[in-house]
């Protein structure tokens, strides 16, 4: 298998250990893995991206423009920030729920709705909602496992989802392995609906 | 053995372990942190590994182990090689004994530095070689041949490897555990460790003579390649010869030379490299080090070759390079098209800035806060420096008027002072930063009597580079308890009289502390101690309610914090950010905001 995956958010909400999870697990399934991650000043809330490159032929540690086959996307602003590295036929799974800029002025009033109806007026998407997903789980911090089950489920991450499982088991505390794998199966239930639909 | 999925650091980490490395040893900074962490972090026997106070003094610890024979590793970013270039200067005259590599991480962009420098000139300016890695893979090797390498020839040598190399994460086969090598101890001999006029004369002549050699056998070296055999050639170093080598897998005709080892120039391998080249594009970061090179050896070997890169403009003079740039700079450079393989993003909504904020709940907004109501409507000047409380400068807090160097703003703000008595000089330095540079700055102001007001900003950790621990927190990395460095008292005995030590939550008592020493003549300091959210566990949430409410959004306004946002004129708190610092609360004219339920 040969896919370029790149995620991308805000500082401060866990893509990083999404990219774990999903490199860990190829690599567990005989893949060669390349992965990239933004660490610095921005984490303090600025734009972070993470590139997972699975296969060989990934020379450098970062996604060429225009080659993601997946764009994992946290938050709606930075989905259309980030589309150009996505593929022509690439697939799109971006979080409704906005992350507004700290700052008062030129954004205000931005809600993440029009970047949204862009999204899907571009590119093929799946759109999912990290309050409503992580509700049961009493925290947004969930919503980095989810997302990677919502993957899963539609196929475009050509993971397993016991691979994954798996991989959640070993490398999450455990004290919050239960609720991540709950996480993990809501998010994976949505993915495959979205499949089955299509 | 073992397949490990590391960052490029980890790389480095365990490519020095392997190498039996005996006493490794640094200051933290980004890009190079986490060399020291997964040093610390895998099973070892008989490795020395510290977080020294800064990088001066871990260049001066690893050189003596370097001098007793054993294997030596020092690690920071590119600015702490300036620090650290005291010691460098004279050892690189002096040499070592044992294996000593100094790996100085470079930071094009800047992502997450002051500067663009580029280490390979430190290099060349010491006249010691440089390994200069494209991948965590080659990093992993790269390191335990510059032991070999610092060894055969008797000086230390650097790997400068940049960001994406450091950040990439790769599989490395390593040995599960690590033994440090055997090592003959410290030999005295004063004519060979005693740096003197004579010896530094004797010494460089031996250099210059030797870096020829050392050249000569880079020619030969492994790291520098050469693919494909057009007249047409690109130049690549670091991890732009990987963009390079991706963008070209499909031409394997495109002749594409890799330097690994740019100082001292591998002039052999570049010749016979560059034989029946026209044309060269060199593809590099931060300055036109090979470029530079090149024009040098053909001037020197009257070649016909037309040099292109920083210096002509087709490569940007800053920034960092990429798989785009080197799509598009290559193929103009060869006349080769390109097809357009992404999406299409026409008219995408622009989408929000993201400057880098303080975090919710962080106890620097507090002191900031309140040192501005303490002064306000008073002539002050702000001095910054180095650490997640630079972000004090953001809008609304507004509270950093100068950011330099580590260090650089308790010495600025008694500058300052001099030169505009009638204004209040301020320093905030956090208490990493106030260990690292900022001692010496205090003692010079009490010294010559400045009137300042020095604000610690004591988060019990350095946070910006990742949380490390310091001489104020009573950890270091060998688990042997210690007691902590107390900063008040380090202030009360280089003479500083007034030292008041506050809560900057408690924001009544952190207003007055200020507006006390405001009215003091001499240098005054306010310790403002309060943990760093990041390493401590929330207090209970805040929330607003909505009804009382009356959406005047002083909240907002006056402490920009990430937790509080707008929605219909109202204040809303994210309670997955809020940390219940209470900051807000405290400011709200009608009381609107407590406790949340649940
Ligand atoms: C000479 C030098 N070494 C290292 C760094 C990297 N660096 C940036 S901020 C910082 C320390 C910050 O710690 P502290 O002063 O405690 O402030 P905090 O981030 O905790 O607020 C360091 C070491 C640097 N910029 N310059």
């Amino acid at each position: 298998m040969k896919k370029d995956i790149m995620i991308c958010g805000v500082g401060g909400q866990g893509t990083v250990l999404a990219s774990k999870i999903i490199a860990a697990s190829a690599m567990d399934e005989g893949s060669a893995v390349h992965s990239a991650e933004t660490i610095g000043m921005a984490q303090r809330g600025g734009s972070v991206t993470s590139h997972v490159r699975i296969g060989e032929g990934a020379y450098s540690p970062l996604i060429p423009v225009g080659g993601a086959d997946l764009l994992i996307a946290f938050e709606p602003s930075e989905a259309v920030r980030n589309l150009r590295y996505l593929k022509k036929d690439g697939f799109v799974i971006v979080n409704r729920v906005p992350v507004k800029p700290t700052t008062l002025g030129s954004s205000e009033g931005y809600d993440g709705k029009e970047e949204i109806a862009f999204l899907q007026s571009k590119c093929d998407c799946l759109v999912v909602d990290s309050d409503a997903l992580c509700a049961p789980f009493g925290s947004s911090k969930f919503f980095n496992v989810a997302v990677i089950g919502a993957a899963a489920g539609t196929g475009k991450l050509g993971i397993g989802a016991d691979t994954i499982r798996n991989t959640i088991v070993r490398i999450v505390p455990e004290r919050f392995q239960e609720k991540n794998l709950a996480a993990f199966d809501a998010g994976s239930k949505i993915g495959v609906n979205q499949y089955a639909n299509q | 053995m073992s397949k490990q999925y590391v960052m490029g650091n980890g790389a480095i980490a365990l490519g020095a372990l392997k190498a039996g490395v005996n006493l490794v040893a640094g200051y933290p900074g980004t890009p190079s942190s986490e060399i020291i962490e997964t040093v610390a972090k895998y099973p070892h026997e008989g490795t020395y590994v510290e977080w020294s106070v800064n990088e001066k003094a871990a260049m001066e610890v690893a050189a003596a182990a370097a001098y007793c024979g054993a294997r030596a590793m020092v690690t920071m970013k590119q600015v702490g090689l300036n620090v650290a270039s005291d010691p460098l200067m004279s050892l690189a005259y002096v040499g070592v004994k044992g294996g000593m590599v100094v790996v100085s991480a470079d930071d094009p962009g800047p992502i997450s530095s002051q500067t663009e420098q580029d280490t390979r000139r430190f290099a060349e300016f010491a006249r010691i070689p440089v390994f200069d890695p494209s991948s965590p893979e080659e990093a992993f090797d790269m390191v335990q041949e510059a032991f070999v390498c610092s060894e055969k020839y008797k000086t230390p040598v650097i790997l400068r490897p940049t960001t994406r190399v450091d950040h990439a994460y790769a599989s490395i086969d390593a040995p599960d555990t690590f033994k440090a090598k055997e090592y003959e101890g410290f030999v005295k001999d004063s004519k060979k460790w005693v740096i003197f006029p004579r010896l530094s004369y004797l010494n460089h002549a031996m250099i210059e003579k030797r870096n020829v050699e050392i050249g000569e056998e880079f020619s030969s070296c492994r790291f520098n390649t050469v693919s494909g055999d057009s007249n047409k050639a690109v130049i690549a170093t670091g991890v732009s010869y990987a963009y390079a080598a991706e963008y070209l897998k499909d031409h394997p005709e495109i002749r594409l030379i890799k330097v690994g080892t740019p100082h001292p120039l591998p002039e052999r391998f570049l010749l016979k490299a560059l034989e029946g080249v026209s044309e060269a594009l060199c593809f590099e970061e931060l300055s036109p080090y090979i470029e530079e090179s090149l024009l040098k050896l053909i001037g020197k070997h009257h070649l016909e070759l037309d040099v292109r890169g920083k210096l002509t403009g087709d490569v940007p003079p800053s920034g960092e390079n990429d798989a785009d740039s080197a799509r598009r700079i290559i193929s103009r450079f060869l006349g080769m098209e390109f097809d357009e393989t992404g999406a299409d993003h026409a008219g995408a909504p622009q989408p929000p800035m993201r400057p880098p904020v303080l975090c919710a709940g962080c106890p620097h907004r507090a002191s900031f806060y309140a040192v501005k109501r303490a002064m306000k409507g008073k002539k002050a000047v702000f001095c910054g420096d180095i650490g997640c409380y630079t972000l004090g400068n953001a809008m609304p807090l507004d509270m950093v008027d100068t950011c330099l160097c580590m260090g650089a703003g308790v010495t600025m703000a008694q500058g300052f002072d001099h030169m505009d008595p009638d204004a209040v000089s301020f320093a905030f330095v956090g208490d990493s930063t106030f260990f690292a540079s900022g001692i010496t700055g205090v003692v010079n102001a009490v010294y010559n009597a400045a009137d300042m007001i020095l604000c610690v900003l004591d988060n019990s950790t350095t946070a910006m580079t990742g949380h490390q621990p310091h001489p104020g927190t009573g950890r270091n990395l060998m688990a042997t308890p210690v007691e902590k460095v107390s900063i008040e008292k380090i202030l009360l005995a280089v003479g500083v009289e007034k030292v008041v030590t506050v809560d900057p939550l408690d924001l009544d008592a952190a207003i007055a502390a200020v507006k006390e020493c405001a009215a003091l003549k001499g240098v005054k300091a306010i310790i403002f101690k309060s943990p760093c959210v990041a390493i401590t566990k929330p207090d209970k949430k805040l929330r607003v309610d909505s009804e009382t409410c009356i959406g005047c959004l002083r909240c907002i306004k006056e402490i920009g914090c990430p937790a509080l946002s707008v929605t219909d004129g109202k204040a809303v708190i994210d309670e997955n950010l809020c940390t219940g610092c209470g900051l807000c609360a405290k400011l709200c004219p009608v009381n609107a905001i407590g406790g949340a339920e649940g």
